[in-house]
């Protein structure tokens, strides 16, 4: 018996997708249509540490302002009342400080979990959450690999948080407010196409200043929140071991075996029903 | 519906209020040990729920922004889900593979099934944070086709009418209404085909539940089997219940059961327990599988790892060694000791993967507060009280009303 990766799946899968559509189910959409989605590009040799981006979160999303501040050593997280924090981190280089926050992956696992659509990729980029279709499962949060979405579980009438992009502000044609009050200019706001030529630029113009690594341009299938860094993302509390191919890819094996099972288990259990129709007056015991 | 229910003594309206009256009181004694450590419990855990729904979810349950599921969903439903398996098992062998002499424990089978979706996916209420919006992917407010959780609610929902349809002649019966009673019976192996085809798709499901939180649980418990194994795994949580459950049932309720039945037992214990050594010896190798596929041998020599060792040869190895030793001789009371531990197993690995293995390296770890304990009690006592009241009044366990014996 030899068991190769997926291929149970697999097979299940096409077989499954040939009855549904009756042709094999077309690959994803090659990247033409992903490139255009707006993304932040983060130069954390430009950021300052300031908070400014913290304070503005807060002031666009009415939020209580930060109370604590960036210090080695500490890591402080979102969490309900927060949608981004900055870090500080003793590296081989000194201290170099890091935004945190929802990375607005391409193909994004807490999207492809929810079971209401309520986590949605818009066409534009961002990740939002819609609160009149959750129902508060948290299978999003089980599913995030960077652990962003959060929970009010002192609410009776909870949300789900966490950083949208400022999609309300994108659409009335501003900046995320943490890029349009960045002093240091770390944060920089664009199609995700340009964000990627740009840090490539600024990595070969500045060979000895970044670490050679977009964080973000292959992580978990591609993420709309880039990162450049002044060492390895190690070093700054990145999960450097995530895996390149996007999260929700994991259950599809599964989810195209359901048709199949659909199509051919009623058969097959017809089909041994009839075959042993026939022996049961005769033999009352099988075991 | 109403001219096709005929109640027995008499076709008057006034007489039908009288059987439901008569049949709602409660049976039997009341001070029974069962009834003075469920009654309080029940009620402590009723308290807690309204404090739920008042305060939030983070009042009663020790639920963090890292670990969003705990006992309720990893215990409750996830295990819950598959002890219920023993209903789907049984309908395919009797329906399916024709094995006639496993119909007495059809009814019970599925009554505890059903039942326990109703009570354990229910429990999924409780933990859901706004229940009000759950319709949403029933009346299209969103469909998250690419869910495996959207998937895995819409069969649950599904399997509890193919398994009310399955059990809905008994309701007949007790009702008296011979002509429902012809038709429903009419409907069983279209609910049954239904039935396990939706049950092989959410046993496995409730694995794939788990296949994005990929870096999250540990990795002797994390492999991209997990579906299948939850799905082999189910076969024989379901038949262990079916054991452990027909053993208590056959001494509470022994004045429902005929002669016969009683005899026959045995017999089915023994097949049942034929079979259980089948699925555990796949599920075993299974895992061998797996655990040679992912290299993962340096873990074994963690305490993470004597874990793991433990859940295979205590909780899967050895159950299915004795399941084997005891059906060859014929030993009843071992069959029962078998089932017991292999319950164990099948809660010890639905925790492993839900609740022990899932960010077994945070911090902060996850342990449930004594609220979410007292709770899932109170929803397990509920349960056991329903089924007490449905056996002691419908055809479950006691023979069918003569009218309809031969119709099915
Ligand atoms: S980082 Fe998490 S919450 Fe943000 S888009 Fe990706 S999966 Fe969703
Ligand atoms: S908690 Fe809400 S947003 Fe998250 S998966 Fe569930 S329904 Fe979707």
């Amino acid at each position: 018996m030899s068991i190769n990766r997926r291929s149970f799946f697999k097979a299940l899968g096409v077989t499954g997708a040939t009855f549904v559509f009756g042709k094999e189910a077309p690959a994803r959409p090659a990247n033409e249509e992903v490139t255009e989605f707006k993304a932040i590009l983060y130069d954390s040799t430009k950021c300052i540490g300031c908070q400014t981006c913290e304070f503005s979160c807060a002031e666009a999303h009415n939020l209580p302002e930060p109370e604590d501040f960036p210090e080695m050593g500490v890591v402080r997280k979102t969490d309900e009342n927060r949608r981004t924090v900055v870090n500080s981190y003793d590296t081989s280089i000194g201290e170099v400080y890091v935004k945190r926050q929802c990375m607005h992956c391409n193909d994004p696992a807490c999207g492809a979990a929810c079971l209401t659509q309520a986590m949605h990729k818009t066409k534009e980029g961002p990740v939002i959450w819609r609160e009149d279709k959750c129902m508060g499962c948290r299978y999003c949060m089980v599913s995030c690999p960077f652990d962003v979405p959060k929970f009010e579980y002192d609410s009776p009438n909870p949300k789900i948080t966490k950083c949208n992009m400022c999609f309300e502000r994108q659409e009335e044609g501003k900046l995320p407010a943490c890029v349009e009050n960045c002093p240091g200019e770390a944060l920089l706001f664009g199609t995700r196409r340009e964000l990627i030529a740009e840090a490539r630029r600024r990595i070969s113009e500045n060979p000895d200043v970044y670490y050679d690594h977009i964080y973000g341009e292959t992580e978990a299938g591609g993420t709309s929140f880039l990162y450049l860094s002044p060492v390895p993302f190690e070093e700054i509390g990145f999960n450097t071991g995530i895996q390149k191919a996007s999260y929700p890819s994991l259950t599809k094996g599964f989810l195209y075996s359901v048709p199949a099972v659909f199509v051919l288990w009623p058969m097959m259990l017809l089909g041994i029903q009839d075959a042993t129709k026939d022996k049961q007056p005769k033999t009352e015991d099988h075991e | 519906m109403n001219n096709t229910i005929s109640v027995p003594l008499s076709e008057e309206k006034k007489s039908r209020w009288k059987f439901f009256l008569g049949e709602l009181k409660p049976k039997g004694k009341m001070f029974t040990w069962f009834n003075v450590i469920s009654i309080p419990i029940m009620l402590l855990g009723l308290g807690l729920i309204v404090i739920r729904f008042w305060k939030g979810i983070g009042s009663i349950t020790n639920l963090t922004q890292e670990v969003p599921w705990g006992l309720w969903i990893g215990f409750d439903v996830v295990t819950g889900v598959a002890f219920a398996g023993g209903a789907y098992v049984v309908t395919f062998m009797v329906y399916i593979l024709n094995m006639k002499s496993y119909r007495s424990i059809v009814r019970v089978t599925v009554l505890n099934g059903f039942l326990a979706y109703v009570f354990y996916a229910g429990a999924l209420l409780l933990d859901l944070g706004r229940p009000w919006n759950v319709i949403n992917p029933i009346i299209g407010n969103g469909f998250g086709t690419s869910s495996v959780l959207f998937l895995v609610a819409w069969h649950f929902l599904l399997y509890m009418l193919a398994e009310l349809i399955e059990f809905s002649p008994a309701i007949a019966e007790w009702l008296g209404a011979k002509r429902a009673c012809k038709i429903l019976s009419g409907m069983t192996l279209a609910a049954v085909i239904f039935g396990i085809t939706l049950s092989t798709l959410h046993q496995s499901g409730l694995g794939a539940l788990y296949l994005m939180a990929k870096e999250k649980i540990h990795t002797l418990w994390y492999s991209e089997f997990i579906p299948i194994l939850f799905f082999v795994s189910s076969i024989f949580a379901g038949l262990s219940m079916v054991i452990f459950e027909g053993s208590i049932t056959h001494k509470v309720f022994s004045d429902q059961i005929s002669e016969k039945n009683h005899e026959q037992h045995h017999k089915i214990l023994r097949g049942l327990s034929k079979v259980c050594t089948g699925a555990l010896f796949a599920y075993f190798f299974l895992q061998v599988l797996v655990f040679v596929h992912s290299k993962n041998w340096d873990y074994l020599s963690t305490p993470m790892g004597y874990w793991y060792l433990t859940e295979m040869l205590g909780f899967v190895l050895l159950p299915m060694l004795l399941f084997y030793y005891s059906y060859r001789n014929n030993n009843i009371t071992l069959i029962k000791v078998a089932s017991v531990i292999t319950m164990l197993g099948v809660i010890v690995n639905r925790l492993n993967v839900t609740v022990i293995g899932f960010r077994w390296d945070a911090a902060v770890h996850y342990v449930p507060s004594w609220m979410e304990i007292v709770v899932t009690m109170a929803v397990i006592f509920t349960e056991i009280w329903i089924f007490r009241w449905v056996i002691n009044r419908l055809p479950v366990l006691r023979e069918s009303p003569s009218w309809a014996k031969n119709m099915h």
